[in-house]
């Protein structure tokens, strides 16, 4: 599999992801500066956290109008994944590739803690195909703007397409406030139609190794390497 | 010639901001409102262009990256020297 990291200035998880990528592929990720136009054909870019821009104006606003998003919107032209992680599922939201809004979240606090997520009916997505709809992914938040906003109408037409990728739920017999931000319909990540482009909050670079409390981000991103390569 | 946007949110899209604020106004015993809206303002400076080359050039701004519609609404004023 052939892939490539974005960066932008303000990016901060651009080294995790390469690492993790490396991990699975055994192949080192191609790194994309923001401004940079000329890349190989790719299977999967990743547009990683961190805080493009110091965030001014709007989380991932300044980012999704940097010369490289012409070159993501043709990958994707060509039937490429797309894979945008916290600050890069605000920037695909901000490029008008995926739908809604990540706006401030319900509590005003910056949230960094562990979620549940639970796999949604998105069998089309080779994110998400070699996972089981219902099957429980223990995956960190860290964000202050991940709370999806979005129409009913919106809302009804992601369901009935099997766009919503992941819900945050309470884990059995707890109290916790499960939702870190107040997201509509408890979604934590969303796909475009055909599949291909997933926008999560979550961070799936931040469980690779049991040293960071878990590894079921290993286990995700392991997944869709085999559906990308199959 | 100077330009000003004001931001706000949409009806109905959630305010944490000026709910935290409306709070604490509330607690200063400030009791006699309904809402709390927040917004931001943007003032840009125009050289020699009239004014509704001004107005054209700065609803394309906002529509191309200022304001995200989805969410929020914008009104633009034209403050003459």
């Amino acid at each position: 599999m052939r892939s490539g990291v974005t960066i932008f200035p303000g990016s901060n998880c651009d080294r995790d992801i390469i690492v993790a990528l490396k991990e699975i592929s055994g192949k080192t990720p191609i790194k994309m500066w923001h401004k940079d136009t000329e890349f190989p054909n790719l299977d999967l870019i990743v547009i990683p956290g961190g805080f493009s821009f110091g965030d001014y104006l709007r989380c991932g606003a300044l980012a999704a109008r940097s010369p490289i998003i012409k070159n993501i919107k043709n990958h994707i032209s060509r039937g490429g994944a797309v894979l945008g992680i916290c600050n890069g599922f605000q920037i695909l939201i901000e490029a008008g590739i995926l739908p809604g809004s990540l706006i401030r979240n319900e509590k005003l606090l910056f949230t960094c803690r562990k979620t549940i997520l639970e796999i949604q009916d998105s069998m089309i997505s080779p994110f998400l195909s070699g996972l089981k709809k219902g099957q429980y992914l223990n995956i960190p938040v860290a964000h202050n703007e991940g709370n999806f906003f979005a129409s009913e109408t919106l809302l009804n037409e992601l369901k009935n397409e099997g766009r919503i990728a992941f819900k945050y739920v309470k884990e059995a017999n707890t109290d916790d406030d499960y939702n870190p931000n107040g997201s509509c319909n408890d979604i934590a990540g969303i796909l475009s139609k055909n599949g291909k482009v997933l926008g999560m909050m979550p961070h799936p670079e931040r469980a690779i190794y049991n040293l960071h409390g878990g590894t079921d981000g290993l286990k995700f991103l392991s997944k869709t390497f085999e559906k990308l390569i199959g | 010639m100077k330009v000003v946007i004001n931001i706000s949110l949409k009806e109905g899209v959630l305010d944490p901001e000026g709910q935290a604020i409306k709070t604490s106004l509330s607690n200063l015993g400030f009791k006699n409102f309904s809402d709390v809206r927040t917004g931001k303002q943007i003032i840009l400076n125009f050289k020699k262009i009239d004014e509704n080359e001004a107005i054209l050039a700065t609803k394309k701004m906002c529509e191309d990256l200022l304001v995200n519609t989805v969410i929020e609404t914008y009104k633009i004023n034209v403050l003459k020297d």
